[in-house]
Protein backbone atom coordinates (compact mmCIF):
# COMPACT_ATOMS: atom_id res chain seq x y z
CA UNK A 1 0.00 0.00 0.00
CA UNK A 2 2.58 2.81 0.95
CA UNK A 3 4.66 1.21 -2.28
CA UNK A 4 1.39 1.82 -4.21
CA UNK A 5 0.85 5.48 -2.35
CA UNK A 6 4.92 6.99 -3.56
CA UNK A 7 4.60 5.03 -6.90
CA UNK A 8 1.10 6.32 -7.65
CA UNK A 9 2.30 9.20 -9.98
CA UNK A 10 4.29 7.05 -12.10
CA UNK A 11 2.17 4.51 -12.43
CA UNK A 12 -0.70 6.90 -13.37
CA UNK A 13 1.83 8.72 -15.30
CA UNK A 14 2.81 5.37 -17.61
CA UNK A 15 -1.48 4.79 -18.45
CA UNK A 16 -1.45 8.38 -19.44
CA UNK A 17 1.65 7.94 -21.74
CA UNK A 18 -0.15 4.59 -22.84
CA UNK A 19 -3.29 7.04 -23.65
CA UNK A 20 -0.91 9.38 -26.11
CA UNK A 21 0.72 6.59 -27.51
CA UNK A 22 -1.96 3.93 -28.53
CA UNK A 23 -3.30 5.92 -31.62
CA UNK A 24 -0.12 5.76 -32.90
CA UNK A 25 0.73 2.01 -32.17
CA UNK A 26 -2.92 1.14 -34.10
CA UNK A 27 -1.91 3.12 -36.87
CA UNK A 28 1.80 1.23 -37.28
CA UNK A 29 0.08 -2.30 -36.65
CA UNK A 30 -3.37 -1.71 -38.91
CA UNK A 31 -0.37 -0.95 -41.68
CA UNK A 32 0.13 -4.82 -41.96
CA UNK A 33 -3.40 -5.40 -41.72
CA UNK A 34 -5.11 -7.04 -45.33
CA UNK A 35 -8.70 -5.68 -44.27
CA UNK A 36 -11.73 -7.72 -45.56
CA UNK A 37 -13.76 -4.91 -46.25
CA UNK A 38 -12.89 -1.36 -47.67
CA UNK A 39 -12.77 -0.65 -43.51
CA UNK A 40 -9.74 -1.09 -41.86
CA UNK A 41 -10.97 -0.91 -38.55
CA UNK A 42 -10.89 -4.59 -37.70
CA UNK A 43 -7.56 -7.28 -37.87
CA UNK A 44 -7.68 -10.09 -40.25
CA UNK A 45 -4.35 -11.02 -41.95
CA UNK A 46 -0.95 -9.92 -41.66
CA UNK A 47 0.84 -8.77 -45.36
CA UNK A 48 3.00 -6.18 -46.89
CA UNK A 49 0.35 -5.75 -49.74
CA UNK A 50 -0.07 -1.61 -48.84
CA UNK A 51 3.98 -1.43 -47.71
CA UNK A 52 4.98 -2.73 -51.44
CA UNK A 53 2.18 -1.08 -53.12
CA UNK A 54 2.02 2.62 -51.17
CA UNK A 55 0.67 4.72 -54.66
CA UNK A 56 -1.63 1.91 -55.38
CA UNK A 57 -5.00 3.70 -54.16
CA UNK A 58 -5.90 6.62 -57.25
CA UNK A 59 -4.64 10.05 -55.66
CA UNK A 60 -3.04 9.61 -52.50
CA UNK A 61 0.75 10.19 -53.52
CA UNK A 62 -0.24 13.24 -55.75
CA UNK A 63 -2.35 14.69 -52.07
CA UNK A 64 0.96 13.89 -50.41
CA UNK A 65 3.03 15.35 -52.84
CA UNK A 66 0.98 18.65 -53.07
CA UNK A 67 1.25 18.64 -48.66
CA UNK A 68 4.73 18.02 -49.18
CA UNK A 69 5.09 20.85 -51.49
CA UNK A 70 2.86 23.26 -49.88
CA UNK A 71 4.14 22.58 -45.95
CA UNK A 72 8.12 23.36 -47.64
CA UNK A 73 7.05 26.71 -49.46
CA UNK A 74 5.10 27.68 -46.69
CA UNK A 75 7.68 26.89 -43.59
CA UNK A 76 10.24 28.16 -45.60
CA UNK A 77 8.43 31.78 -45.79
CA UNK A 78 6.84 32.02 -42.66
CA UNK A 79 10.34 31.22 -40.91
CA UNK A 80 12.61 33.85 -43.11
CA UNK A 81 9.22 36.73 -42.23
CA UNK A 82 9.23 35.25 -38.54
CA UNK A 83 12.52 35.08 -37.93
CA UNK A 84 13.01 38.60 -39.20
CA UNK A 85 9.93 39.55 -36.64
CA UNK A 86 11.31 37.71 -33.84
CA UNK A 87 14.62 39.45 -33.95
CA UNK A 88 13.15 42.77 -34.04
CA UNK A 89 10.98 42.17 -31.10
CA UNK A 90 13.82 40.36 -29.33
CA UNK A 91 16.74 42.75 -30.21
CA UNK A 92 14.70 46.54 -30.23
CA UNK A 93 12.80 48.87 -27.87
CA UNK A 94 10.22 50.35 -30.58
CA UNK A 95 6.95 51.57 -30.40
CA UNK A 96 4.30 49.56 -30.91
CA UNK A 97 6.05 46.62 -29.63
CA UNK A 98 2.99 45.44 -27.36
CA UNK A 99 0.74 46.03 -30.11
CA UNK A 100 3.11 43.95 -32.29
CA UNK A 101 3.00 40.92 -29.54
CA UNK A 102 -0.46 40.92 -29.34
CA UNK A 103 -0.89 40.80 -33.17
CA UNK A 104 1.70 37.53 -33.27
CA UNK A 105 -0.42 36.50 -30.31
CA UNK A 106 -3.61 36.70 -31.82
CA UNK A 107 -3.75 34.13 -34.01
CA UNK A 108 -2.73 31.14 -32.06
CA UNK A 109 -5.89 31.93 -30.03
CA UNK A 110 -7.99 31.87 -32.87
CA UNK A 111 -9.99 28.91 -33.40
CA UNK A 112 -9.09 27.41 -36.67
CA UNK A 113 -12.60 27.27 -37.62
CA UNK A 114 -12.62 31.15 -37.52
CA UNK A 115 -9.28 31.59 -39.11
CA UNK A 116 -10.73 29.24 -42.16
CA UNK A 117 -13.82 30.76 -43.03
CA UNK A 118 -12.89 34.13 -42.27
CA UNK A 119 -10.26 34.17 -44.80
CA UNK A 120 -12.97 32.43 -47.32
CA UNK A 121 -14.98 35.80 -47.11
CA UNK A 122 -12.11 37.75 -47.78
CA UNK A 123 -11.47 35.38 -50.38
CA UNK A 124 -14.79 35.51 -51.56
CA UNK A 125 -15.38 39.58 -51.34
CA UNK A 126 -12.11 40.14 -53.09
CA UNK A 127 -13.68 37.37 -55.95
CA UNK A 128 -10.38 35.44 -55.72
CA UNK A 129 -10.66 31.72 -56.58
CA UNK A 130 -9.73 29.22 -54.02
CA UNK A 131 -6.80 26.92 -54.82
CA UNK A 132 -3.20 26.09 -53.96
CA UNK A 133 -2.30 29.57 -53.83
CA UNK A 134 -4.85 30.68 -50.98
CA UNK A 135 -3.90 27.44 -49.43
CA UNK A 136 -0.61 28.74 -49.15
CA UNK A 137 -1.77 32.24 -47.85
CA UNK A 138 -3.57 30.86 -45.27
CA UNK A 139 -0.48 28.47 -43.83
CA UNK A 140 1.93 31.31 -44.02
CA UNK A 141 -0.16 32.86 -42.10
CA UNK A 142 -1.05 30.82 -39.14
CA UNK A 143 2.80 29.11 -39.27
CA UNK A 144 4.00 32.32 -38.89
CA UNK A 145 3.31 33.23 -34.83
CA UNK A 146 4.75 29.78 -33.84
CA UNK A 147 8.08 30.83 -36.02
CA UNK A 148 8.23 33.95 -34.28
CA UNK A 149 7.88 32.50 -30.70
CA UNK A 150 9.65 29.56 -30.82
CA UNK A 151 12.54 31.61 -32.85
CA UNK A 152 12.58 35.18 -30.18
CA UNK A 153 12.88 32.48 -27.20
CA UNK A 154 16.11 31.53 -28.46
CA UNK A 155 16.93 35.28 -29.12
CA UNK A 156 16.20 36.62 -25.67
CA UNK A 157 18.53 34.00 -24.55
CA UNK A 158 21.63 34.95 -26.31
CA UNK A 159 24.68 36.00 -24.40
CA UNK A 160 24.91 39.73 -25.48
CA UNK A 161 29.07 39.83 -24.71
CA UNK A 162 29.49 37.14 -27.31
CA UNK A 163 28.26 40.09 -29.98
CA UNK A 164 30.01 42.75 -28.07
CA UNK A 165 33.36 40.00 -27.97
CA UNK A 166 32.81 39.73 -31.60
CA UNK A 167 32.98 43.81 -32.16
CA UNK A 168 35.81 44.06 -29.86
CA UNK A 169 38.02 41.64 -32.06
CA UNK A 170 36.66 44.07 -35.09
CA UNK A 171 34.16 42.39 -36.93
CA UNK A 172 31.58 44.33 -38.13
CA UNK A 173 27.79 44.20 -37.82
CA UNK A 174 27.56 42.32 -40.77
CA UNK A 175 30.31 39.99 -39.58
CA UNK A 176 29.07 39.51 -36.22
CA UNK A 177 25.49 38.71 -37.27
CA UNK A 178 26.87 35.96 -40.03
CA UNK A 179 29.29 34.68 -38.17
CA UNK A 180 28.20 34.61 -34.36
CA UNK A 181 24.43 35.81 -33.94
CA UNK A 182 23.30 33.70 -36.59
CA UNK A 183 25.36 30.02 -35.81
CA UNK A 184 23.55 30.90 -31.91
CA UNK A 185 19.84 31.59 -33.24
CA UNK A 186 19.75 28.69 -35.95
CA UNK A 187 18.41 25.75 -33.76
CA UNK A 188 16.12 28.62 -32.79
CA UNK A 189 15.49 28.80 -36.39
CA UNK A 190 15.69 24.76 -37.17
CA UNK A 191 13.26 24.05 -35.03
CA UNK A 192 10.66 26.76 -35.82
CA UNK A 193 10.85 25.83 -39.13
CA UNK A 194 9.98 22.16 -38.43
CA UNK A 195 7.00 22.85 -36.42
CA UNK A 196 5.80 24.97 -38.76
CA UNK A 197 6.09 22.35 -41.10
CA UNK A 198 4.17 19.82 -39.51
CA UNK A 199 1.76 22.43 -39.02
CA UNK A 200 0.75 22.97 -42.29
CA UNK A 201 1.31 18.94 -43.07
CA UNK A 202 -1.07 18.23 -40.97
CA UNK A 203 -4.16 20.84 -41.10
CA UNK A 204 -7.26 20.41 -42.48
CA UNK A 205 -9.59 22.73 -40.96
CA UNK A 206 -8.10 26.39 -42.57
CA UNK A 207 -7.21 24.38 -45.68
CA UNK A 208 -10.48 23.06 -46.30
CA UNK A 209 -12.14 26.33 -46.80
CA UNK A 210 -9.34 27.57 -48.67
CA UNK A 211 -9.24 24.68 -50.98
CA UNK A 212 -10.50 23.98 -54.31
CA UNK A 213 -11.38 20.26 -55.49
CA UNK A 214 -8.11 20.50 -58.10
CA UNK A 215 -6.10 21.45 -54.67
CA UNK A 216 -6.75 18.26 -52.34
CA UNK A 217 -3.94 18.22 -49.74
CA UNK A 218 -3.10 14.67 -47.49
CA UNK A 219 -5.64 15.58 -44.50
CA UNK A 220 -8.06 16.33 -47.13
CA UNK A 221 -7.32 12.78 -48.60
CA UNK A 222 -7.90 10.95 -46.00
CA UNK A 223 -11.32 13.15 -44.69
CA UNK A 224 -12.53 12.01 -48.08
CA UNK A 225 -11.29 8.26 -47.81
CA UNK A 226 -12.76 8.30 -43.79
CA UNK A 227 -16.68 9.11 -45.65
CA UNK A 228 -16.26 6.00 -48.31
CA UNK A 229 -13.76 3.53 -46.82
CA UNK A 230 -9.74 3.92 -45.65
CA UNK A 231 -7.54 2.55 -47.71
CA UNK A 232 -4.70 1.01 -45.91
CA UNK A 233 -1.76 2.60 -47.49
CA UNK A 234 -3.10 5.86 -45.52
CA UNK A 235 -1.92 4.15 -42.32
CA UNK A 236 1.53 3.17 -44.09
CA UNK A 237 2.12 7.39 -44.80
CA UNK A 238 1.28 7.74 -41.20
CA UNK A 239 3.68 4.87 -40.35
CA UNK A 240 6.34 6.43 -42.54
CA UNK A 241 5.81 10.38 -41.39
CA UNK A 242 6.06 9.00 -37.88
CA UNK A 243 9.63 7.43 -37.76
CA UNK A 244 10.74 9.62 -40.14
CA UNK A 245 9.92 13.37 -37.69
CA UNK A 246 11.08 10.51 -34.96
CA UNK A 247 14.75 10.22 -37.02
CA UNK A 248 15.02 13.79 -37.23
CA UNK A 249 14.33 14.42 -33.71
CA UNK A 250 16.81 11.53 -32.71
CA UNK A 251 19.77 13.03 -34.88
CA UNK A 252 18.52 16.58 -33.74
CA UNK A 253 19.18 15.35 -30.58
CA UNK A 254 22.24 13.67 -31.13
CA UNK A 255 23.87 16.53 -32.79
CA UNK A 256 23.10 18.74 -30.43
CA UNK A 257 24.76 17.38 -27.28
CA UNK A 258 27.81 16.61 -29.44
CA UNK A 259 27.95 19.90 -30.15
CA UNK A 260 27.49 21.00 -26.16
CA UNK A 261 30.35 18.45 -25.27
CA UNK A 262 32.55 19.70 -28.17
CA UNK A 263 32.16 23.03 -26.47
CA UNK A 264 32.24 21.99 -22.57
CA UNK B 1 10.04 43.58 -20.52
CA UNK B 2 13.08 43.16 -18.83
CA UNK B 3 15.12 40.33 -20.12
CA UNK B 4 18.47 39.62 -18.68
CA UNK B 5 20.45 36.84 -19.33
CA UNK B 6 21.32 34.31 -16.44
CA UNK B 7 24.35 36.09 -15.25
CA UNK B 8 21.93 39.42 -14.65
CA UNK B 9 24.05 40.95 -17.49
CA UNK B 10 21.25 43.02 -19.12
CA UNK B 11 20.43 42.36 -23.05
CA UNK B 12 22.17 45.06 -24.92
CA UNK B 13 18.50 46.25 -25.96
CA UNK B 14 18.32 49.63 -27.32
CA UNK B 15 21.23 49.22 -29.45
CA UNK B 16 21.61 50.96 -32.06
CA UNK B 17 19.04 52.67 -31.40
CA UNK B 18 19.85 56.12 -32.54
CA UNK B 19 21.18 55.32 -35.86
CA UNK B 20 19.29 52.47 -36.81
CA UNK B 21 15.51 53.59 -35.90
CA UNK B 22 14.05 52.00 -38.76
CA UNK B 23 15.49 48.72 -38.34
CA UNK B 24 13.18 47.25 -36.29
CA UNK B 25 10.42 48.43 -38.48
CA UNK B 26 11.91 47.15 -41.90
CA UNK B 27 11.98 43.57 -39.89
CA UNK B 28 8.76 44.08 -38.69
CA UNK B 29 6.85 45.06 -41.91
CA UNK B 30 6.81 42.08 -43.81
CA UNK B 31 5.80 39.90 -41.60
CA UNK B 32 3.19 42.08 -39.79
CA UNK B 33 1.84 43.11 -43.21
CA UNK B 34 1.14 39.62 -43.96
CA UNK B 35 -0.82 39.42 -40.58
CA UNK B 36 -2.73 42.31 -40.79
CA UNK B 37 -3.72 41.68 -44.58
CA UNK B 38 -4.57 37.73 -44.17
CA UNK B 39 -5.50 37.77 -40.58
CA UNK B 40 -7.33 41.00 -38.96
CA UNK B 41 -8.53 42.02 -42.72
CA UNK B 42 -10.23 38.84 -43.05
CA UNK B 43 -12.05 39.41 -39.58
CA UNK B 44 -13.06 42.80 -40.75
CA UNK B 45 -14.34 41.01 -43.83
CA UNK B 46 -16.34 38.13 -41.67
CA UNK B 47 -17.71 40.75 -39.51
CA UNK B 48 -19.11 42.35 -42.28
CA UNK B 49 -20.04 39.68 -44.01
CA UNK B 50 -22.42 38.58 -40.95
CA UNK B 51 -24.23 42.13 -41.28
CA UNK B 52 -24.89 41.39 -45.35
CA UNK B 53 -27.86 40.08 -46.84
CA UNK B 54 -28.61 38.78 -50.01
CA UNK B 55 -27.18 35.42 -51.79
CA UNK B 56 -24.45 33.61 -53.59
CA UNK B 57 -26.37 34.25 -57.40
CA UNK B 58 -27.13 37.69 -56.82
CA UNK B 59 -24.49 38.80 -54.63
CA UNK B 60 -24.67 40.52 -51.18
CA UNK B 61 -25.16 44.10 -50.17
CA UNK B 62 -24.55 45.85 -46.71
CA UNK B 63 -27.88 46.12 -44.94
CA UNK B 64 -26.85 45.89 -41.36
CA UNK B 65 -28.83 42.95 -40.34
CA UNK B 66 -28.16 42.08 -36.88
CA UNK B 67 -31.30 39.85 -37.14
CA UNK B 68 -29.13 36.68 -38.61
CA UNK B 69 -27.43 37.24 -35.55
CA UNK B 70 -30.33 36.49 -33.67
CA UNK B 71 -31.42 33.99 -35.68
CA UNK B 72 -28.16 32.07 -35.87
CA UNK B 73 -28.37 31.93 -32.24
CA UNK B 74 -31.60 30.94 -31.71
CA UNK B 75 -31.11 28.07 -34.36
CA UNK B 76 -27.73 26.86 -33.11
CA UNK B 77 -27.86 27.40 -29.82
CA UNK B 78 -27.81 23.62 -28.86
CA UNK B 79 -24.44 22.82 -30.98
CA UNK B 80 -22.94 26.21 -29.63
CA UNK B 81 -23.15 24.96 -26.09
CA UNK B 82 -22.33 21.58 -26.52
CA UNK B 83 -19.25 22.71 -28.14
CA UNK B 84 -18.32 24.79 -24.67
CA UNK B 85 -19.46 21.74 -22.52
CA UNK B 86 -17.54 19.29 -24.55
CA UNK B 87 -14.26 21.40 -24.98
CA UNK B 88 -14.78 22.30 -21.01
CA UNK B 89 -14.90 18.85 -20.06
CA UNK B 90 -11.94 17.76 -22.47
CA UNK B 91 -10.03 20.70 -20.65
CA UNK B 92 -10.69 19.70 -17.20
CA UNK B 93 -10.00 15.87 -18.29
CA UNK B 94 -6.54 16.79 -20.37
CA UNK B 95 -5.84 18.70 -17.06
CA UNK B 96 -6.78 15.91 -14.38
CA UNK B 97 -4.43 13.78 -16.69
CA UNK B 98 -1.85 16.31 -17.72
CA UNK B 99 -0.64 16.98 -13.81
CA UNK B 100 0.65 13.34 -13.18
CA UNK B 101 2.18 12.98 -16.01
CA UNK B 102 4.06 16.74 -16.30
CA UNK B 103 4.71 15.80 -12.54
CA UNK B 104 6.19 12.30 -13.26
CA UNK B 105 8.07 13.68 -16.39
CA UNK B 106 9.49 16.77 -14.34
CA UNK B 107 10.33 15.03 -11.45
CA UNK B 108 10.50 11.27 -11.36
CA UNK B 109 11.69 10.74 -14.56
CA UNK B 110 15.49 10.33 -14.23
CA UNK B 111 17.60 9.85 -16.62
CA UNK B 112 14.41 9.20 -18.90
CA UNK B 113 13.23 12.52 -19.03
CA UNK B 114 14.35 13.60 -22.64
CA UNK B 115 13.32 10.38 -24.18
CA UNK B 116 9.69 10.73 -22.40
CA UNK B 117 9.29 14.31 -24.07
CA UNK B 118 9.97 12.97 -27.40
CA UNK B 119 7.11 10.62 -26.68
CA UNK B 120 4.62 13.42 -25.52
CA UNK B 121 4.87 14.88 -28.80
CA UNK B 122 5.36 12.01 -31.12
CA UNK B 123 1.93 11.72 -31.62
CA UNK B 124 2.25 14.99 -33.46
CA UNK B 125 4.19 13.13 -36.13
CA UNK B 126 1.19 11.12 -37.29
CA UNK B 127 -1.70 13.29 -38.97
CA UNK B 128 -4.22 14.67 -36.75
CA UNK B 129 -6.90 12.28 -39.21
CA UNK B 130 -5.50 9.54 -39.01
CA UNK B 131 -4.77 9.36 -35.20
CA UNK B 132 -8.48 10.59 -34.76
CA UNK B 133 -9.17 7.44 -36.86
CA UNK B 134 -7.62 4.97 -34.97
CA UNK B 135 -9.68 5.65 -31.95
CA UNK B 136 -12.37 4.02 -34.49
CA UNK B 137 -10.46 1.14 -34.86
CA UNK B 138 -10.14 0.99 -30.70
CA UNK B 139 -13.70 2.31 -29.48
CA UNK B 140 -15.19 0.14 -32.13
CA UNK B 141 -17.56 -2.71 -31.51
CA UNK B 142 -15.68 -5.55 -32.15
CA UNK B 143 -12.53 -3.44 -32.26
CA UNK B 144 -9.42 -3.04 -30.34
CA UNK B 145 -10.60 -2.64 -26.54
CA UNK B 146 -13.98 -4.79 -26.91
CA UNK B 147 -10.86 -7.73 -28.42
CA UNK B 148 -8.69 -6.83 -25.30
CA UNK B 149 -11.90 -7.42 -22.49
CA UNK B 150 -12.84 -10.72 -24.43
CA UNK B 151 -9.39 -11.97 -24.54
CA UNK B 152 -8.74 -11.53 -21.00
CA UNK B 153 -11.82 -12.57 -19.54
CA UNK B 154 -12.36 -8.74 -18.39
CA UNK B 155 -15.62 -8.45 -20.53
CA UNK B 156 -17.76 -7.53 -17.05
CA UNK B 157 -15.36 -4.51 -16.28
CA UNK B 158 -16.07 -2.63 -19.54
CA UNK B 159 -19.56 -3.67 -19.50
CA UNK B 160 -19.37 -2.33 -16.08
CA UNK B 161 -17.84 0.93 -17.27
CA UNK B 162 -20.14 1.27 -20.35
CA UNK B 163 -22.89 1.10 -17.81
CA UNK B 164 -21.49 4.27 -15.47
CA UNK B 165 -21.09 6.07 -19.12
CA UNK B 166 -25.04 5.41 -19.67
CA UNK B 167 -25.88 6.58 -16.40
CA UNK B 168 -24.11 9.76 -16.56
CA UNK B 169 -25.77 10.22 -20.52
CA UNK B 170 -22.38 9.66 -22.21
CA UNK B 171 -23.15 6.99 -24.58
CA UNK B 172 -27.19 6.09 -25.24
CA UNK B 173 -26.70 2.36 -26.43
CA UNK B 174 -23.85 -0.13 -25.84
CA UNK B 175 -21.81 1.33 -27.99
CA UNK B 176 -18.58 3.49 -27.06
CA UNK B 177 -18.37 4.86 -30.92
CA UNK B 178 -20.27 7.62 -32.29
CA UNK B 179 -21.19 9.07 -28.55
CA UNK B 180 -20.49 11.69 -26.63
CA UNK B 181 -18.07 9.27 -24.78
CA UNK B 182 -16.00 8.99 -28.00
CA UNK B 183 -16.02 12.80 -29.03
CA UNK B 184 -14.81 13.52 -25.79
CA UNK B 185 -12.51 10.75 -25.33
CA UNK B 186 -11.03 12.09 -28.90
CA UNK B 187 -10.57 15.70 -27.98
CA UNK B 188 -8.55 14.72 -24.97
CA UNK B 189 -6.69 12.83 -26.46
CA UNK B 190 -5.61 14.96 -29.28
CA UNK B 191 -5.21 18.46 -27.25
CA UNK B 192 -3.45 16.16 -24.22
CA UNK B 193 0.55 17.23 -25.39
CA UNK B 194 -0.23 21.20 -25.37
CA UNK B 195 -1.68 20.70 -21.49
CA UNK B 196 1.13 18.61 -20.71
CA UNK B 197 3.97 20.37 -22.18
CA UNK B 198 3.51 24.30 -20.53
CA UNK B 199 2.58 22.63 -16.95
CA UNK B 200 6.01 20.34 -17.35
CA UNK B 201 8.15 23.14 -18.66
CA UNK B 202 6.43 25.21 -15.14
CA UNK B 203 6.80 22.01 -12.77
CA UNK B 204 9.98 21.57 -13.83
CA UNK B 205 11.42 24.80 -12.36
CA UNK B 206 9.53 24.16 -9.01
CA UNK B 207 12.23 24.78 -6.41
CA UNK B 208 11.74 21.14 -4.43
CA UNK B 209 12.90 22.73 -1.00
CA UNK B 210 9.51 24.68 -0.82
CA UNK B 211 7.61 20.85 -0.66
CA UNK B 212 10.05 19.83 2.12
CA UNK B 213 9.79 23.23 3.82
CA UNK B 214 5.85 22.34 3.50
CA UNK B 215 6.47 18.93 4.84
CA UNK B 216 8.65 20.12 7.49
CA UNK B 217 6.03 22.24 8.74
CA UNK B 218 3.79 19.12 9.40
CA UNK B 219 2.01 19.79 5.73
CA UNK B 220 0.67 16.48 4.82
CA UNK B 221 0.76 16.10 0.99
CA UNK B 222 -2.28 16.75 0.15
CA UNK B 223 -1.61 20.06 2.13
CA UNK B 224 1.14 20.83 0.76
CA UNK B 225 -0.13 20.06 -3.07
CA UNK B 226 -3.25 22.24 -2.38
CA UNK B 227 -1.14 25.34 -0.94
CA UNK B 228 2.38 25.07 -2.22
CA UNK B 229 2.42 22.84 -5.64
CA UNK B 230 -0.84 24.36 -6.49
CA UNK B 231 -0.69 27.81 -6.55
CA UNK B 232 3.21 27.81 -7.87
CA UNK B 233 1.60 25.78 -10.88
CA UNK B 234 -1.15 28.31 -12.07
CA UNK B 235 0.49 30.06 -14.84
CA UNK B 236 1.28 26.51 -16.34
CA UNK B 237 -2.41 25.58 -15.66
CA UNK B 238 -3.71 28.45 -17.49
CA UNK B 239 -1.22 28.23 -20.62
CA UNK B 240 -2.71 24.50 -20.78
CA UNK B 241 -6.06 25.19 -20.01
CA UNK B 242 -6.27 28.07 -22.96
CA UNK B 243 -3.89 25.59 -25.39
CA UNK B 244 -6.46 22.98 -24.84
CA UNK B 245 -10.04 24.95 -24.76
CA UNK B 246 -9.51 27.28 -27.59
CA UNK B 247 -8.75 24.76 -30.29
CA UNK B 248 -10.88 21.86 -28.54
CA UNK B 249 -13.99 24.33 -28.86
CA UNK B 250 -13.99 25.24 -32.60
CA UNK B 251 -12.87 21.59 -33.46
CA UNK B 252 -14.78 19.44 -35.31
CA UNK B 253 -13.07 16.61 -36.52
CA UNK B 254 -13.41 14.74 -33.38
CA UNK B 255 -17.41 15.10 -33.83
CA UNK B 256 -17.53 13.94 -36.84
CA UNK B 257 -15.51 11.08 -37.33
CA UNK B 258 -16.24 9.80 -33.50
CA UNK B 259 -19.31 10.84 -33.25
CA UNK B 260 -23.01 11.05 -34.21
CA UNK B 261 -25.55 13.44 -35.36
CA UNK B 262 -26.20 14.28 -31.51
CA UNK B 263 -23.02 15.13 -30.92
CA UNK B 264 -22.67 17.91 -33.75
CA UNK B 265 -20.61 21.35 -32.75
CA UNK B 266 -20.61 24.74 -33.75
CA UNK B 267 -17.05 23.75 -36.11
CA UNK B 268 -19.34 21.74 -37.97
CA UNK B 269 -22.49 24.24 -38.61
CA UNK B 270 -20.45 26.67 -39.57
CA UNK B 271 -18.10 24.19 -42.17
CA UNK B 272 -21.33 23.15 -43.51
CA UNK B 273 -23.05 26.21 -43.52
CA UNK B 274 -19.94 28.10 -45.48
CA UNK B 275 -19.21 25.14 -47.78
CA UNK B 276 -22.52 23.27 -48.23
CA UNK B 277 -25.96 25.19 -47.80
CA UNK B 278 -23.76 28.60 -48.94
CA UNK B 279 -25.33 30.47 -46.44
CA UNK B 280 -21.97 32.99 -45.95
CA UNK B 281 -23.90 35.59 -43.45
CA UNK B 282 -25.46 33.34 -40.53
CA UNK B 283 -21.67 31.06 -40.97
CA UNK B 284 -19.92 34.34 -40.83
CA UNK B 285 -22.21 35.21 -37.56
CA UNK B 286 -21.52 31.90 -36.24
CA UNK B 287 -17.73 31.93 -36.62
CA UNK B 288 -17.82 35.67 -35.14
CA UNK B 289 -19.58 34.73 -32.15
CA UNK B 290 -17.88 31.71 -31.41
CA UNK B 291 -14.43 34.56 -31.86
CA UNK B 292 -16.07 36.79 -29.59
CA UNK B 293 -16.78 33.84 -26.35
CA UNK B 294 -13.27 32.61 -26.86
CA UNK B 295 -12.38 36.50 -26.82
CA UNK B 296 -14.07 37.15 -23.26
CA UNK B 297 -12.94 33.95 -22.03
CA UNK B 298 -9.55 34.59 -22.73
CA UNK B 299 -9.62 38.08 -21.31
CA UNK B 300 -11.88 37.42 -17.89
CA UNK B 301 -10.17 33.99 -17.43
CA UNK B 302 -6.47 35.80 -17.20
CA UNK B 303 -7.45 38.54 -15.38
CA UNK B 304 -8.86 36.20 -12.68
CA UNK B 305 -5.93 33.80 -13.03
CA UNK B 306 -3.51 37.13 -12.53
CA UNK B 307 -1.20 36.02 -15.05
CA UNK B 308 0.39 37.82 -17.22
CA UNK B 309 2.58 35.12 -18.85
CA UNK B 310 1.24 33.13 -21.22
CA UNK B 311 3.48 30.30 -22.74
Amino acid sequence: MAWLRRNLVIIVGILVMIYILLPNLVVIIFSFNKPLGRYNYQWNEFSFDAWTNVCGVPGMCQSVGLSLQIGLIASLTAAVLGTMVAFALGRYRFRGRSGTNLLIFLPMATPEVVMGSSLLTLFIAMGIPTGRTTILIAHIMFCLSFVVVTVKARVASLDPRLEQAAADLYANEFQTFRKVTLPLVLPGIAAGTLLAFSLSFDDYIITNFNASPESVTFPMYVWGAAQRGTPVQINVIGTVMFLGALAVVVIGQVVSSRRNRKVA
Amino acid sequence: MAVTTLTGAPVAAPRRARRGAAVPYLLLVPGLLWLVVFFVVPMVSLASQSLQTGDVDNGYTMTWNFATYADALSTYWPQLLRSLIYAGIATLLTLALGYPLAWFIAHRSGRYKNFLLVLVIAPFFTSFLIRTLAWQTILGDSGLLAQIALRTHTDFLLTGFKEGLKAVGLINNDQLLFSPFAVICGLTYNFLPFMVLPLYSNLERLDHRLVEAAGDLYASPVQAFRRVIWPLSLPGVVAGTLLTFIPAAGDYINSVLLGSTRTVMIGQVIDAQFLRVLDYPTAAALSFILMLIIVAFVITYVRRAGTEELV
